[in-house]
């Protein structure tokens, strides 16, 4: 269900604040993704990315500032910015105790998606899942429940995708095929896709934008393919060590 | 309510259909307990029908009492087992970040419950009119606000459960289970109240089921039933399910401000 009559960015956070007692867990961080862009959200354990994600999906409130998907913001409007949204995050695997296609039709129905008896096994064939149709989640390889979620995360063809380390428990050929169907996501529909990955390979080859969170605090944003020599490091993952490690000396530049 | 409200209402208990189904320690207990229920007390009302001086059937007294009793505890955990296959399967992140609403989540749980204890009230009307002869639609049209308030009490405290859950994690389900238990004293299923001393009988009235369980009793002698009564009864269940949904709500928005919702398994994000 594709909203096409809507703002130019899929999601627009403005100002978040998330804090617990005296710890800013995400400190007034502004971003967008727009429409057909990738934006990957980068930065070491517990700089606030997860936080940020489940903030966007309305599971923890925001201290202060605005989230809107499509223009919805998700705390007065919670349902219909959902609507629009999906996820899949390594640490959300489905019900275990259920099988492929029964979870896919149980949150294909939350979702309201349209003509679900046709849509389950589209996905199943595009996320290499028709011979695990009636096996049960809990069966399943790390790898292959990782594109149950993903499949689950294009069940009402979202127009924000928020993927949280996608690939972290896929082969390589298996990421790169999950990659490529992510770009395509992005490329051909109306949506946008927020990614954080540790992969900084797979950052740079997928994202067109990055954002690096420290502290709760996002310290750069560009380009992942120039934004390593704009700061002086060889590559991607230099640079993500020096933000993990010497957050100040790239604040201040 | 709107053609997609029902149909995320109808995936909750859809989950549901597909949990019982598929799994034999789901499906026999829905009916496997209150049926040994049924039998034990069965004969003991019959054994109780030999020694006691004539004139008064134990039958309806006794297994009367306890297949409406049984019948309130399997809407109870109707209620809160259906909440539980998500605290078991880890899926609040999933389920909670959908369009999903707090009103559908537990409307969904009700039906299932609905679903789930309507299979044993019938093998226990079954058991206890078959076999012991039991006329339990003797009772005529006051087994309908019985019923009624038995159930919806049953909701209320089953939602309460499972708020009881979602405050204090995981492990807080062994407070649940004995909710029944712990209620039964003050409810008179065996006794009149006016056995009980006077602070008990003062906390049995603000239980629907003790209204239930006089009236009961009181048609088994031949009295009138005070419709009044009944109707306090029901009014009261209806309430407590107000406060239910009400504390539910509240403790959602809680873990939701907290962070809990996100984090379930550590049980509290203190």
């Amino acid at each position: 269900m594709p909203v096409t009559n809507s703002p130019r960015e899929v999601l627009a956070v403005l100002n978040a604040r998330k804090v617990y007692g005296d710890l800013a867990a995400v400190d007034g961080i502004s971003f967008q993704v727009g429409r057909n862009e990738i934006v990957g959200l980068l930065g070491p354990n517990g700089a606030g990315k997860t936080t940020t994600i489940n903030m966007i999906l309305g599971v923890l409130e925001p201290s202060g500032g605005s989230i809107r998907i499509e223009g919805l913001d998700i705390t007065r409007r919670r349902r219909q910015a959902l609507q629009h949204t999906n996820f899949a995050a390594v640490y959300a695997p489905l019900p275990g105790n259920l099988t492929v296609s029964q979870n896919l039709r149980i949150f294909g129905m939350i979702y309201g998606v349209r003509d679900l008896a046709s849509r389950i096994p589209a996905l199943l064939e595009q996320f290499d899942l028709t011979g695990f149709r009636d096996t049960k989640c809990g069966l399943l390889s790390s790898g292959e429940q990782t594109r149950v979620c993903l499949a689950k995360a294009m069940l009402n063809a979202p127009n924000l995708l928020l993927l949280d380390e996608p690939t972290a428990s896929l082969d390589p050929a298996t990421a790169r095929e999950i990659r490529a169907k992510i770009r395509a996501f992005a490329a051909e529909g109306a949506g946008g896709v927020l990614w954080t990955s540790h992969n900084m390979y797979e950052v740079q080859e997928v994202c067109d934008r990055v954002l690096f969170l420290s502290h709760g605090k996002i310290l750069l944003e560009g380009d992942p393919k120039t934004l390593p020599q704009e700061y002086g490091r060889e590559n991607l993952e230099e640079l993500f060590i020096a933000v993990a490690r010497e957050p100040l000396s790239l604040e201040e530049r | 309510m709107s053609a997609a409200h029902l149909r995320r209402i109808a995936a909750i208990v859809l989950r549901q259909l597909y949990l019982v189904r598929g799994s034999p320690a789901r499906f026999i207990p829905l009916f496997a307990w209150v049926a040994i229920d049924m039998v034990l007390w069965g004969f003991i009302s019959r054994y109780l029908n030999t020694v006691a001086p004539p004139g008064f059937n134990f039958v309806p007294a006794l297994l009367g009492a306890v297949l409406l009793w049984d019948f309130f505890i399997r809407v109870m955990q109707g209620v809160t087992t259906a909440f539980f296959e998500d605290v078991w399967s880890r899926n609040f992140l999933n389920i909670f970040a959908t369009p999903l609403s707090i009103a559908e989540y537990v409307s969904g749980l009700v039906l299932s419950s609905i679903l789930t204890s309507s299979v044993g009230l019938a093998v226990m009307i079954a058991m206890a009119s078959l076999v012991f002869g039991l006329s339990f639609f003797g009772f005529g049209l006051l087994l309908i606000p019985f019923l009624l308030a038995l159930f919806l009490f049953g909701i209320a405290l089953g939602v309460l459960g499972s708020s009881l859950v979602l405050r204090l994690g995981p492990a807080a389900e062994w407070f649940v289970w004995p909710i029944p238990a712990l209620v039964s004293p003050f409810a008179g299923v065996f006794y009149p109240l006016d056995t009980l001393p006077r602070w008990m009988q003062d906390v049995a009235y603000l239980l629907p089921p003790a209204y239930v369980f006089e009236s009961l009793r009181k048609i088994i002698a031949g009295r009138t039933v005070p419709g009044e009564a009944l109707a306090l009864g029901v009014g009261l269940a209806l309430l407590d399910l107000a406060l239910a949904c009400w504390v539910f709500t509240r403790v959602y928005r809680r873990a939701v401000r907290t962070g809990l919702i996100a984090r379930y398994s550590a049980e509290t994000v203190s």
